[in-house]
């Protein structure tokens, strides 16, 4: 998909580090990632996988001490984002690339109505008078299908529930047409009956707009449902890329396997589940060689010294950054 | 189902009603009906799974089991001995043998006591022994769970989540209980130590022969944890049954959905789901009949205003519904014209 068409969002080597104890320590670790129009790209991963920093880096809302993009490029709309200037940036927020958080909750303000909120967006970004702002505010309300729309463009957010807050949240995103959708883990406060409305949702608002949806999550059963190409992280890198049908159907990196085996089914009775030993290595004491060494099975003595890189699965766009797997899968 | 032995729990007609609202300043009091006529047992040694979505119920009954909560009627048995009316020393002796393993293991530990002040304490209060023993018995607790003693004069902050829930579960397990109520105790992890704090759990009710409460909206971890479930939707069960039964072929449509949303890791299973089921309902204003009525597309005639009683079914099975999903349905989603892997919407538009 990626090839055919100009990719809406490129990233390339991306690097971004925080310091600790005076030294600066890499989050995200060389990440090269490119989100074509109308397609949906999962990056799922574990807590501390840099799966969030990845979102925040390329909105540059990472917190100004402390943290820093050390190398790398965001090309968007032929700039690179981490060249602009703060203003620049600003008018490239919410405008073009807009994001949604996890927590419906903490992410409206609860002194504004739901209308004036969504109006704000549209009027700050576009410079339309009040009245049109509410109409939009308004259509679009009616397009996240909130049932009775009109009357509840005047309520107030605690008067919703976490559902329909985060279809809020998702309408205030879209009121500018963004071409670039960051939604990191937006279901995972939310009920799975609720959940499965507001994916679906998404799905359909990405064909009608267009755009190019970063779906970031932790759950392999979200990813198989939305996504159309999958990017496993772990320890900041990418350890495997896919299309959601290859990767499901021949995940190769012992990570990603293990993640599988180790989440349980609720469709299926399992003999056991196979948790993955240990913990994940701190950003602080990244072993030398594969991150996942140290917890993995299939270890030879290489991997613990050789960092090793994203290579191809028998020339296809299934990425691996495995060598032991991608030796193993040419015999 | 006739619970033997020293593990069986048997819950009997629990209701509880909680205020909202009232005051000098605040909203109209409301009365919620949190928790509506619950009844179940645990067998000893058994695993029941309690699930459904927020504001169901399900953690007030782990809680009114473990007289966190006070139910306003009904009756709690274990063992024999009814929680609800011992007191004294029975009442001790039965808090004893009953434990909770909370959901969030950051905020469930005290962050100023050391583990072992934390594993000693319950022992303290119980007189389990002399000083020695105590230790002994705080130091066995954490290598069960699979940490090592070494750590346990550390304060919680030194612990990730994973590690924390193996002090919380070994808390409740230096007492010896024989059921342990879990309020979800897995949904603040990883998938990776989830997986690790299940094995863990399962290990334990092997090696022990401990009784579980497992609360969980999670219909994978329940379905891998528990031999029964009992599936719960504004404050009632609708539906009851052995877990790997109700899962495959659910009986009621809220089950149906329950089931039909979870996602799971298979892109070929891709569902295309009903546009809009609607929201939940607040449990302050809940609908008449059937509470489930106005999100039911088989809802007509009683449903919409006599509630469903819960009826025994063949196969240990009970179900609140008059108009189950028949038998052929049940294996496909509900409500749904197919299941189709390319999301094609308008193929899901029928129940819009």
């Amino acid at each position: 998909m990626s090839q055919h068409s100009e990719p809406a969002l490129d990233i390339r080597n991306l690097r971004t580090e925080f310091r600790i104890g005076g030294r600066w320590y890499p989050a995200v670790r060389d990440l090269s990632l490119t989100l074509a129009p109308n397609e949906t790209l999962a990056i799922v991963g574990e807590s501390g996988s840099g799966k969030s920093v990845t979102a925040l880096s390329i909105l540059q809302l990472l917190p100004q001490a402390g943290a820093r993009i050390g190398a790398g490029e965001i090309r968007f709309e032929g700039r690179d984002l981490t060249t602009l200037s703060d203003r620049e940036m600003s008018d490239v927020r919410g405008n073009s690339i807009a994001m949604i958080f996890q927590e419906p909750m903490t992410s409206l303000n609860p002194t504004m109505t739901i209308g004036e909120q969504i109006a704000e967006a549209i009027i700050i970004h576009r410079s339309v008078p009040n009245a049109e702002a509410m109409k939009e505010a308004l259509r679009l309300l009616n397009e996240m299908k909130i049932p009775s729309a009109a009357s509840r463009l005047y309520d107030y957010p605690h008067h919703f529930s976490g559902g329909m807050r985060q279809r809020v949240m998702i309408a205030m995103a879209l009121a500018c047409r963004p071409k670039v959708l960051l939604a990191d883990e937006p279901t995972t406060a939310l009920d799975v009956t609720i959940q499965a409305q507001v994916l679906l949702q998404l799905d359909e608002l990405k064909k009608a707009y267009g755009m190019g949806v970063l779906f970031i999550t932790h759950n392999l059963g979200v990813v198989a449902q939305i996504a159309d190409r999958v990017a496993v992280m772990y320890a900041g890198e990418v350890v495997e890329t896919a299309d959601v049908v290859s990767l499901f159907n021949e995940p190769v990196h012992p990570y990603t396997v293990a993640l599988m085996k180790a989440m349980p089914r609720s469709d299926m009775n399992h003999a056991g589940l196979e948790p993955i030993p240990g913990a994940g290595p701190a950003m602080t004491a990244m072993p030398p060689g594969c991150a996942f060494a140290p917890r993995c099975h299939l270890r030879q003595p290489q991997c613990e010294t050789a960092r090793p890189e994203l290579l191809s699965l028998r020339g296809s766009d299934h990425l691996v950054r495995c060598p032991v797997q991608l030796e193993g899968s040419k015999a | 189902m006739t619970p033997v032995g020293s593990g069986a729990l048997q819950v009997a007609n629990l209701s509880k009603t909680f205020t909202i609202g009232g005051g000098l300043f605040g909203p109209p009091a409301n009365l919620v009906r949190a928790v509506n006529d619950v009844s179940f047992s645990i067998p000893s040694g058994g695993s029941l799974g309690l699930v459904g979505e927020s504001g169901c119920g399900k953690s007030t009954v782990s809680r009114m089991v473990m007289r966190l909560t006070e139910p306003d009627a009904g009756s709690v048995t274990f063992d024999g001995v009814n929680l609800l009316s011992a007191r004294g020393a029975a009442l001790r002796q039965m808090r004893r043998r009953v434990q909770i393993i909370f959901q969030d293991p950051y905020s469930s530990l005290n962050p100023r006591r050391t583990i072992r002040q934390t594993l000693e304490e319950p022992l303290h209060v119980h007189k389990f022994g002399s000083r020695r023993d105590i230790a002994e018995k705080a130091e066995n607790a954490l290598t069960e769970v699979g940490l090592s003693k070494d750590v346990i004069d550390r304060y919680p902050h030194e612990f990730s989540g994973g590690q924390r829930q193996r002090i919380g579960i070994a808390r409740a397990l230096v007492l010896d209980p024989d059921l342990i109520v879990a309020d979800e105790p897995v949904s603040a992890l990883d998938v990776s130590v989830q997986a690790q704090v299940l094995r863990l759990l399962e290990g334990l009710r092997e090696r022990r022969g401990l009784s579980f409460l497992f609360v969980s909206h999670d219909l994978g971890v329940i379905r891998h944890f528990c031999d029964h479930l009992v599936v719960m939707y504004l404050g009632r069960i609708i539906e009851e049954g052995p877990t790997a039964q109700v899962l495959d072929h659910p009986m009621h449509p809220y089950t149906g959905l329950l089931r039909d949303s979870s996602p799971v890791p298979d892109p070929k299973m891709r569902l295309a789901l009903m546009r809009i089921v609607g929201e939940i309902p607040s449990p302050a204003a809940p609908p008449p009949g059937c509470h489930f009525h106005p999100r039911c597309s088989r809802a007509e005639g009683l449903c919409l205003t006599q509630p469903p009683a819960l009826a025994a079914m063949p196969g240990e099975r009970h179900l609140a519904c008059y108009h189950p999903l028949p038998a052929k349905m049940r294996h496909t989603p509900m409500d749904i014209v197919g299941v189709s892997s390319q999301h094609d919407p308008t193929k899901s538009e029928r129940l819009a």
